[in-house]
């Protein structure tokens, strides 16, 4: 009965060539395949993903991820809700980093609208979204590194991911879900005082904290092992597996939204693209880490070149006026009292938004039929093609490489199931 | 283009090189809002996905995306988004098809639209011929019905809940403590397509009457108003007592006081003649001045006054 396994196991290409004996000896173990369930809770799957694995001893022959469990239908939800009403979905879609989630979102809206945004929105704009792809970057690197064995560069990382959301809070209110990326601009303006102390941070804090903690990663010998030559990616298959963001940095590819369809204030910064030469688990993860340099790098060019100005549209048919204002005006009254209730109309068409959000392409397809509801909002997660991947980059690993490979990937499910 | 979304330069000779490439099988091409889009026929997608890849260099499909229109005879999109990262392009292609027809899978073309594909089936419940492992993706295990349609409602049908008896969790019809809130704030006056409450009883909205807003009215109220409604019966205008008339006592002492100008009235009188009797020459003047009266009415109806 087990001989079919047997002949398979032996058949596999490790045996190829050499002259197998497929009869049961006394005392041998026979090894079949089996199927075990990785998750849904598991603590190195990076929320709730339930991958089924088949396994031949300790390599693994097949995964079967399954999604889906923490969907809620944000689209449908969407489909019910005015634009304004619409964007918080944004930030609870990949909670790690809400405000590249809503980055595109305002963008197709402003696209559809032809809305021109005033500069210094649009610096902050860029300020914050870098901001984010460092907060999410920890979080990753972080938790990476925890999934192949090490502590402390976690613990240390946390506390640069503290400091960026509590700069989100200073600036929107909330520590994660801002909220603060609006339709024409940014919600309110920040602080004077809070962009200093960014400029501080990304001087001193930042570069001491985050080189004493890669320090101690990325020349790591059991690091290496656990990552070099796992998972390896090569460039057609990066590209056919539609990869986006480090995943197809890190295979080579040098294409970053953020440089070729340059958005908001990108077209005036100056920065590299990282990319990796092997295409393997430990280059995604470098690719990552330079990335942060070059975040704090645009960072630095934002605050020293930030205009200022009004930080959101003066087209008082989309961007409501200012609290004071309406105090005043009969017309800022009529304005607000509109924009809050009915909300603004977009006028009927299709665009496709997507930007470099930290963990890849982040595209919305909006469909509007005129009206101040979305037809339509479909959402193109990074994760879904990355973890489809999964199956064709575990193939022939060991069971334990599965939590470097999702690591990798950098995937949360809040923007995979939608 | 005055909005910061992200810049993408026009693809030159796209249009030619389109029509080269994809040839019959192209049914429209579009550029609005700064993108291309292209609707192809349903059966030939595969083969046109394979010459846009190859030939014209969209080496990535980044999404297929679903849309409901319920009613076309074909109600859904199925919306391809395929990005060139050596000419730094997108190009949208779209097929239509119904519940029933299947759209060839493109999963020899790209492996990734194996999910994506599901994603759709999942959603909207279009079905891909040739995709090896067309399971529902999102939903729930053993989930029925296909929720972005327009036609599923946003509660969806069953809710789930850990039940304390069981120890598993139970699914149960959808019970809402309350109606689902479903605000409408577009203006009435700026293209609501809806009849406003109280409405349907001017009668100017084409609508059938009885069929708008419940009324508290009971039988007998509804007969009367219906009555009410009838045109009035013709009373013919008369001048039979004094009431009738208007008049009393002062506008009869007005009226015997000696005209003034009845001195002018009388060579009025005597230049009328010759109209008249020119009036009798012509045959067709009696008609022209029966029509006279209804002439001040013109302008109003016409509304050239």
């Amino acid at each position: 009965m087990t001989d079919n396994a047997t002949v398979r196991h032996h058949g596999s290409d490790m045996f190829e060539g050499y002259p197998v004996d497929t009869a049961d000896t006394a005392g041998d173990q026979v090894v079949t395949n089996y199927t075990i369930n990785f998750g849904p809770q598991h603590p190195a799957a990076h929320g709730v993903l339930r991958m089924v694995m088949e396994l031949d001893g300790e390599i693994i022959e097949r995964v079967d991820p399954h999604v889906g469990l923490l969907h809620r239908g944000t689209e449908k939800l969407i489909e019910y809700k005015t634009y304004l009403q619409a964007l918080p979905y944004f930030d609870r879609l990949d909670y790690c980093s809400p405000l590249g989630m809503e980055h595109s979102y305002v963008l197709a809206i402003e696209k559809l609208l032809d809305l021109e945004v005033p500069e210094r929105a649009q610096y902050l704009r860029v300020l914050f979204a870098e901001l984010t792809r460092i907060c999410n970057h920890m979080l990753n690197i972080g938790s990476h590194v925890m999934d192949v064995g090490a502590m402390t560069p976690n613990l240390w990382v946390f506390e640069l991911r503290e400091d960026c959301l509590n700069f989100f809070e200073r600036a929107s209110g909330a520590r994660m879900h801002s909220a603060w990326f609006r339709p024409g601009g940014v919600h309110q303006d920040v602080p004077e005082k809070l962009l200093v102390d960014i400029g501080e941070w990304v001087d001193k804090r930042l570069p001491e904290l985050f080189g004493d903690a890669m320090s101690l990663v990325i020349d790591n010998r059991i690091f290496k092992q656990r990552n070099v030559d796992i998972a390896v990616v090569s460039k057609e298959d990066a590209l056919a597996w539609g990869f986006s963001g480090p995943m197809i940095r890190g295979s080579g590819i040098a294409w970053d939204l953020r440089k070729s369809q340059p958005y908001d204030a990108y077209a005036k910064m100056e920065f590299d693209i990282p990319v990796g030469t092997r295409g393997d688990c430990y280059d995604r993860f470098m690719v990552r880490v330079q990335e942060v340099y070059q975040s704090a790098r645009i960072i630095k060019q934002c605050l020293r070149d930030m205009p200022s100005g009004p930080v959101a549209s003066l087209d008082r048919k989309v961007s409501p006026p200012k609290r004071g204002e309406m105090k005043q005006s009969m017309e800022s009254l009529i304005h607000h009292f509109k924009l809050y209730t009915e909300g603004f109309h977009v006028p009927a068409g299709e665009v496709y938004v997507a930007t470099e959000s930290p963990k890849g392409e982040f595209g919305v397809y909006l469909v509007s039929d005129g009206t101040n509801k979305p037809y339509r909002c479909k959402i193109r997660p990074t994760a879904f093609s990355h973890l489809q991947a999964m199956d064709f980059m575990c193939k022939g690993h060991m069971l334990a490489d599965t939590t470097a490979i999702i690591g990798a990937i950098d995937v949360v499910f809040g923007e995979c199931d939608r | 283009m005055a909005s910061p979304a992200p810049l993408i330069a026009p693809r030159d000779g796209i249009v030619e090189a389109l029509k080269k490439v994809v040839g019959g099988d192209l049914i429209a091409h579009v550029f609005a809002v700064g993108e291309d889009s292209i609707t192809v026929r349903r059966e030939a997608v595969a083969g046109v996905m394979v010459g846009l890849r190859d030939e014209l260099a969209y080496q990535q499909l980044m999404e297929i995306a679903g849309v409901d229109y319920p009613d076309r005879p074909e109600r859904f999109e199925v919306v391809y988004h395929l990005l060139s990262v050596t000419r730094n392009h997108r190009l949208r292609v779209r097929v239509l098809t119904d519940e029933a027809t299947p759209v060839p899978s493109i999963v020899a073309v790209w492996p990734n639209a194996g999910w994506l594909e599901r994603e759709v089936f999942d959603m909207y419940g279009v079905l891909f011929s040739g995709n090896p492992d067309l399971r529902r993706i999102l939903t729930d295990y053993g989930f029925q019905g296909h929720p972005q349609r327009k036609d599923f409602p946003l509660t969806g049908y069953t809710e789930l809940r850990y039940s304390e008896e069981d120890k598993r969790v139970v699914y149960e019809p959808v019970k809402l403590a309350q109606d689902f809130r479903s605000f409408d704030f577009l203006s009435p006056w700026e293209g609501a397509d809806y009849i406003l409450p109280g409405d349907e009883k001017a009668g100017g909205t084409g609508e059938a009457p009885g069929k708008g807003a419940p009324t508290p009215m009971t039988a007998e109220a509804v007969k009367k108003a219906d009555e009410a409604k009838k045109a009035p019966p013709p009373t013919p205008k008369t001048t039979d007592n004094a009431k009738q008339t208007g008049a009393g006592d002062k506008a009869n002492k007005e009226a015997a006081k000696p005209s003034k100008d009845s001195a002018k009235a009388k060579p009025a009188a005597k230049a009328k003649t010759p109209a008249t009797k020119k009036a009798e020459k012509a045959p067709a003047k009696p008609k022209a001045a029966a029509k006279a009266p209804a002439k001040p009415r013109k302008p109003k109806a016409g509304g050239d006054a």
